[in-house]
């Protein structure tokens, strides 16, 4: 067994573990990268974030090809989809991607180890490759193991007919009927390429309201435009298992003790995910779990082991990549002497369906239910030029301010790359902009970011193109 | 705490519209939250002016053309030449805060000046929230003028006006002392500030003076006065009682072990106070230069912002105005003040006996924040002790 000395171990080569590891690299540590997978970016890049944006705008061509070309006067008589040319770009992204970031890690003289990770004391991890195992040692390591799909006890993944979003970035045909389980962001997202590939998909959540952490009214006005694009939604529905009739599939649910069945050529089960810590050994380390099985980590994402930290998914917080990835930068300057930063306060959220649905800081409700004194500015895009000559008028912006200070608490955005117009509230936000900040800052007209200036003014009831 | 300053008043042009200009000739005095500067010729040429006398103006902005080829030629005709080089201000300050939108405007419109409200955004940043909470607090309520400018009345008769111009004056507060204001206020605000008093007795000091004054002056051709004996006398008492060489930096206490004393000087324009650096390391003499040198360019208008920042303590002088008490205000985010006032003759009890003594009495207003009442007290009878008995200073105790 070989064995090697470093200044810091990252166990995970996700979007948390390589900027950690890159990062670290920029402050002058000897830096090694471990992972599973021979290539680097780990779910976001190879199976999840990535993959899924692929499909989504591939099929966004499917849609327009069938149903909105005519009416720009586009001919294009019958629309057929080539699935394995759709997967192949699809492939291509991720390659160039995980491709990319290995380069850089190499120009960067980082140590990539591939291979199962698992500790043998406080700083010692044993990598088990597929030829031979190495030892590595280092004062400080990183546990940036992500996560992983959460499974139904009865209704455990077969690869096949009951799949996680794993396969569901990789079907070889196009499911007659797909039934998807939880109506979170990964749910909705992949139940919509399916849908505009010809699937009957159907959404089967548990809870009264689909992506339910956002704004009831977001939820009611998202949820109408996703019907009307042929996607079922199921809600308050409790999943109790599978069964076959005949030769169908079907799945069973039950809502106010009324059994429902779903035909299903595939069910895609993505209920959330769950923090992987399998195989790790952190017994041997010392690190202890929260009730959750996450790592247990302080305000500085220490573990309760010194000199073991922990990032990404496998902590509390959002499972989100640029999460992870400003958890990773701070842990590396934390650990270089550094003063890291992030506001977990300010952490964005994206759905990206059509329209997108993006969420950042305090919603309309959950500032409600504090008790908080606020004003509410709303700017729907059916008054915004540039959406309504870019067929993009579904949605509208909200923003959520302080009664008295007018200080931006949050907002959140229905609307065609909503994902992208946040960024900009979420900048406000970080250094303390007020509603007024953003209806006295330029926007470019004519674009869809108006909306967001207008709906900062709405808050004080002098939006110009609204009532 | 660094102050920002991005416009000021062009108080006076040393030069008429078309005068031919050399290069470095002083042109213009500008006076800003701080300072008087005087603002040079960039080049040599015919100037013309484009900002008239009192105007407000930002760091920056060009204030004067000069036609450079026309350099020497009085009398020709100055015609528009592409060499023409701009004067412009250059900030006496280093960078500004940027300030968002809907600050400028509550500036604006509520005359509240950003740069004296505390900000709670990233990095210290006055938000909105600051600027509306700032509105409410009485200290800055008082802030926006009722302008005279527009009558609120139409116009009245003739007689009935009363003729103010005899009966009162108005002019605008220059920014300097806005700025003094503004600190004097935020200082009371913000620190729990009480005074300590104490007198002490003169006579050692005097009896040194009167016995050594003409060597001294032989030796250094300057006179030895209080300043420098009541200057020694607080760093030694600042190296005994470090608490008051303290200062409160949000929820920090930062102990500075520096000895860099201001000392109060009135000027024609306001009261400043230039830091005296290094009193630790100067002798008396060091002092007394110092002190008049000091004294002297503020006086002259010619201080600059980087003779006025990082004093760790103050001292003022009310006494040769004739005060025999008063309680100065802390000079924020300094910890303490000393002030000190007339010397008069007194009756005192010495050894049973009355006698009568040339006494002072001494004022030290601290900020209960930080600096203890005993820590202050303590404080303060090092000075009289310094000061009575001034062998204390050599020997250090």
């Amino acid at each position: 067994m070989s064995s090697q000395s470093f200044d810091l171990i990252v166990i995970g080569a996700g979007p948390g573990g390589y900027v950690c590891a890159f990062r670290a690299q920029q402050l002058g540590l000897k830096v090694a990268l471990v992972d599973k997978r021979s290539t680097l970016g780990g779910t976001c890049l190879n199976v999840g974030c990535i993959p899924s944006k692929a499909l989504l705008h591939s099929s966004e061509h499917v849609t327009f090809a069938k149903s909105h070309a005519a009416e720009h006067g586009l001919k294009l008589g019958s629309v057929e989809v080539d699935l394995g040319v759709m997967m192949k770009k699809k492939d291509a992204v991720v390659a160039k991607l995980v491709g990319g970031v290995g380069q850089l890690a190499k120009a960067r003289k980082i140590t990539i180890v591939t291979g199962a990770a698992s500790f043998l004391s406080a700083n010692t991890v044993a990598v088990k490759g597929e030829k031979e195992t190495t030892e590595l040692t280092a004062k400080n390591i990183v546990i940036a193991t992500g996560s992983a799909p959460v499974e139904l006890p009865f209704m455990k993944f077969d690869g096949t007919t009951v799949v996680s979003s794993d396969h569901a970035i990789a079907f070889d045909k196009v499911p007659a009927k797909l039934v998807v389980v939880g109506g979170g962001a990964i749910g909705l997202e992949l139940g919509s390429v399916w849908a505009r590939l010809g699937s009957d998909v159907t959404v089967v959540e548990f809870l009264p309201k689909i992506i339910a952490t956002y704004d009831e009214d977001i939820v009611r006005n998202f949820t109408r435009l996703l019907t009307k694009q042929g996607l079922k939604i199921e809600v308050g529905a409790k999943v109790t298992g599978l069964k076959k009739a005949g030769k169908d599939t079907v799945l069973t649910a039950e809502r106010e003790g009324k059994v429902l069945e779903f035909p299903a050529d595939k069910v895609l089960v993505a209920v959330g995910r769950r923090p992987y810590t399998d195989g790790l050994g952190l017994e041997k380390a010392g690190v202890k779990l929260d009730e959750k099985k996450r790592v247990k980590v302080d305000a500085h994402l220490k573990t309760s082991t010194p000199g073991i930290w922990a990032i990404g998914d496998v902590v509390a917080g959002p499972m989100l990549a640029h999460k992870a990835e400003e958890d990773g930068a701070a842990v590396a300057e934390w650990i270089a002497g550094k003063a890291g930063h992030v506001n977990w306060d300010l952490v964005p959220a994206i759905v990206y369906t059509e329209p997108e649905v993006a969420s950042v800081g305090l919603g309309e409700d959950a500032a409600k239910a504090k008790g908080l004194a606020i004003n509410v500015g709303k700017f729907n895009f059916a008054a915004n030029a540039r959406a309504i000559a870019a067929d993009a008028a579904d949605g509208y912006v909200k923003i959520i301010a302080d009664a008295k200070t007018d200080k931006i608490l949050g907002a959140q955005i229905l609307g065609h790359n909503a994902g992208e117009l946040i960024s900009e509230i979420v900048t406000h936000m970080e250094y303390g902009g007020s509603a007024e900040d953003l209806g006295r800052t330029i926007h470019a007209h004519p674009t869809m970011s108006e909306a967001i200036k207008e709906a900062g003014l709405a808050v004080s009831k002098s939006a110009i193109h609204a009532l | 705490m660094g102050e920002s300053i991005n416009s000021g008043v062009l108080a006076k042009w040393h030069v008429k519209d078309g005068d031919i200009v050399k290069k470095d000739q002083p042109l213009f005095e500008l006076e800003t939250d701080k300072i008087t500067s005087e603002g040079t010729a960039e080049a040599a040429g015919k100037i013309s002016l484009k900002v008239a006398a009192g105007a407000e103006v930002k760091i920056g902005q060009v204030v004067a053309g000069i036609d450079s080829d026309a350099a020497g030629a009085a009398a020709a005709p100055a015609a528009p030449s592409a060499s023409a080089t701009p004067a412009s201000l250059s900030a006496p300050a280093s960078g500004t805060a940027p300030q968002s939108p809907a600050v400028r405007r509550l500036a604006s419109e509520t005359g509240i000046d950003p740069a004296s409200v505390s900000g709670s955004g990233k990095a210290g940043r006055v938000t909105k929230g600051d600027m509306i909470e700032a509105q409410s607090k009485p200290a800055a309520a008082a802030a926006p003028a009722v302008t005279s400018a527009t009558p609120a009345a139409p116009a009245a008769p003739a007689k009935a006006a009363a003729p103010s111009g005899e009966r009162q004056t108005r002019r605008k507060m220059s920014p300097l002392r806005q700025k003094i204001a503004q600190r004097l206020v935020a200082a009371q605000h913000e620190a729990a500030m009480l005074t300590t008093f104490n007198e002490v007795d003169m006579s050692a000091v005097m009896a040194l003076r009167a016995k050594y004054q003409d060597d001294f002056v032989k030796k250094n051709g300057l006179k030895l006065g209080f300043m420098s004996f009541f200057t020694k006398a607080v760093v030694h008492a600042l190296k005994e009682v470090p608490a008051i060489n303290a200062q409160l930096d949000g929820d920090h206490i930062v102990e500075n072990n520096y000895y860099d004393v201001g000392v109060a000087v009135s000027t024609e324009k306001g009261l400043m106070v230039p830091v005296i650096r290094n009193c630790d390391e100067l002798g008396m003499a060091g002092i007394e230069r110092a002190i008049g040198d000091a004294a002297k360019r503020a006086r002259d208008g010619k201080i600059t912002l980087a003779d006025l920042e990082g004093g760790v303590f103050t001292i003022t002088n009310g006494g040769i105005f004739g005060s025999m008490l008063s309680t100065p205000i802390i000079n924020p985010p300094q910890s303490a003040i000393l002030g000190l006032h007339a010397i008069n003759e007194r009756p005192v009890a010495v050894n049973g006996q009355v006698v009568i003594r040339p006494m002072m009495y001494l004022a030290l207003s601290y900020d209960h924040r930080l600096v203890d009442g005993k820590e202050a007290v303590t404080f303060l009878v090092k000075v009289k002790q310094a000061i009575e008995d001034p062998a204390r200073l050599v020997i250090g105790i």
